[in-house]
């Protein structure tokens, strides 16, 4: 049960000793995949045999990948292991990651559209303000993710040095997480098709070891560079950016929090905010390897080591910008959750239902009942999803009262039986 | 004729570490509902406003909220000192903030005009060395 108590947005419910993941609720986070001790929820990710369809294919590895091997592993020796093992071509992201942050800082010093702007990078972060945070959505900055930048420029360049069709080249980011999954594969959450499908840290991450270590780490220095490389920690992005007024958020319940105050109205003198669900950032995805504190300081190593030098012109970058290179794709939609009742006179009466239910609970969140505390058990009742006697405390009260209740029966009879002189006369 | 909602929390001045929170489970109440997501914006600012005036400057205070499928209503009555000149107060920008609210990032004098801007009816009445009234409608249709 774990998982179930884990979950920032209680999506999960244990019904018959197992986990049910409540899909509208769900933000991809993964921390439930996380803590869980039999890893039973994993998520689905693709197999290198899935993209034998694509003429030529093409990994794009998120930086958090670099950060997985020893220090003196180059960013270009894991491309050329990701080339090893099958991939036609391996292409870096961290390079995007900086043009990206060049972006965001024009959007911001061009735009005055309502402070403070979040960050629309964590797919599990933009699900939560679709759901929880509707109000939110015009302060995400529109601009495309690295990957999908990355997605689409590696395509382009592919398309032209091979004279290939789009449809013939296969683009796979290697995800750190489960989110990033989500967001390229599942319709509902993809916005665009740049990226073609992903595959986990942890799953390739032996094939890519071995491959590294039997050609003795060789790969080049110094092709990779730039500030981008820093992206994968919390507040890397701020790190690219010239702007003050910046906050770095990670995990959800600080997001959570932070975001109740943009929608009181606070924080308006606030900028920008990086925001990630795992509270270390993206090296903390739950698909990855290595410890997020040892990855993190790898990171900051190579952004020692390659990151003053930047990877493109920054008056290059401005250019593009004005030409829409970085435009998002696709509106966010709100994707609200359902309400009580269609009719709000009914749910009123459902309001009133769960605060009577809710004071007859114990209050001790047990989760017993396959519920992650009180209150959400007793939403889930009003709304038929379950039963008052689920909760042990309601049961046994029940149980006390039919078995008080039995018992005076038999006393009466057994009072009459001894009156009439028994049942024999 | 729906039966309203209501629910009322109890506020302490001074207490900071909780300012917000009755605030915080409005505004989960009307999602629940499924209240249109402009009309929940402009009940959680005048809701938090209306907290945070009660937590910096009462001694206590409750906060009444009820709702029904046409209104959502938020009253509050505190114990406190009171306001002397309420035009002044409603002035934006007047302030009688000490350094370390303002330090905290209130007392920019917005508190009462962002009530009042964001309410369809908004009633104020104080008593100096009493309290504080707020009443304020928001209409859902």
């Amino acid at each position: 049960m774990a998982c179930m108590h884990v979950c920032p947005t209680q999506a999960i419910r244990v019904r018959r000793g197992a986990a049910l993941v409540l899909h509208d609720r769900c933000i991809d986070c993964g921390e439930c995949v996380r803590v869980c001790p039999n890893t039973a929820i994993h998520p689905r990710t693709s197999s290198f045999s899935d993209f034998s369809g694509f003429r030529h294919t093409i990994a794009i590895p998120s930086p958090v990948f670099y950060a997985q091997f020893g220090k003196d592993v180059t960013p270009s020796a894991v491309l050329q292991g990701l080339k090893k093992i099958g991939f036609d071509d391996a292409c870096d992201v961290a390079g995007a990651s900086e043009s990206v942050s060049i972006a965001i800082q024009e959007y911001l010093d061009a735009n005055d559209s309502p402070r403070p702007l979040i960050s629309p990078f964590c797919p599990a972060i933009v699900r939560l303000i679709q759901i929880r945070y509707p109000n939110l959505l015009n302060h995400l900055i529109p601009i495309e993710s690295p990957m999908a930048i990355a997605a689409r420029e590696a395509k382009r360049q592919a398309m032209q040095r091979l004279g290939l069709k789009e449809s013939e080249i296969g683009v796979i980011y290697i995800t750190p997480c489960p989110a990033k999954m989500l967001a390229v594969k599942d319709p509902p959450r993809r916005r665009h098709g740049f990226v073609n499908g992903t595959i986990s840290i942890a799953e390739i991450y032996p094939n890519v070891l071995r491959a590294i270590s039997e050609s003795g780490g060789a790969g080049g220095e110094g092709e990779i560079r730039g500030l981008g490389l820093g992206w994968p920690v919390l507040g890397g992005q701020l790190a690219c950016l010239k702007a003050q007024d910046c906050l770095a958020i990670g995990g959800v319940s600080d997001a959570v929090r932070v975001f109740e105050e943009i929608e009181n109205g606070k924080l308006r003198d606030i900028q920008y905010i990086e925001v990630h669900s795992c509270p270390t950032a993206c090296v903390g995805g739950s698909l990855t390897v290595e410890n997020s504190y040892i990855a993190r300081g790898r990171v900051l190593h190579m952004v020692q080591k390659y990151g003053s030098t930047p990877s493109r012109d920054r008056a290059e970058i401005r250019d593009l910008y004005q030409k829409n290179f970085f435009a998002l794709h696709g509106k966010i939609p709100p994707i609200p959750l359902q309400p009580l009742d269609e009719d709000v006179s009914r749910g009123l009466q459902k309001l009133h239902q769960k605060r009577e239910l809710y004071e007859r609970l114990p209050g001790i969140d047990c989760g017993a009942c396959g519920a992650p505390n009180c209150s959400v058990f007793a939403e889930d009742v009003v709304r038929g999803e379950a039963t008052a006697e689920d909760c042990v405390f309601i049961a046994m009260r029940h149980f006390e009262n039919l078995s008080a209740t039995l018992l005076d029966k038999v006393r009466a009879h057994s009072e009459k039986v001894r009156h009439t002189g028994g049942p024999t006369s | 004729m729906a039966v309203p909602y209501t629910q009322s929390f109890d506020i302490r001045g001074r207490d900071f570490a909780h300012a917000g929170s009755a605030s915080t489970e409005i505004k989960s109440l009307l999602k629940s509902l499924g209240i249109n997501a402009a009309i929940v914006r402009r009940v959680a600012i005048a809701a938090y406003e209306a907290e945070m005036n009660a937590v910096m400057y009462a001694e206590r205070a409750t906060m009444t909220f009820s709702v029904t499928p046409d209104v959502v209503a938020i009253s509050l009555e505190d114990r406190g000192p009171g306001i002397a000149d309420i035009d002044l107060a409603m002035q934006e920008g007047w302030s009688t903030a000490t350094h370390e609210m303002r330090e905290m990032g209130f007392g920019a004098g917005m508190g009462l005009p962002n009530i009042k801007r964001n309410a369809d009816e908004f009633v104020i009445r104080s008593e100096v060395g009493k309290g504080t009234t707020l009443k304020i409608v928001i209409y859902i249709r």
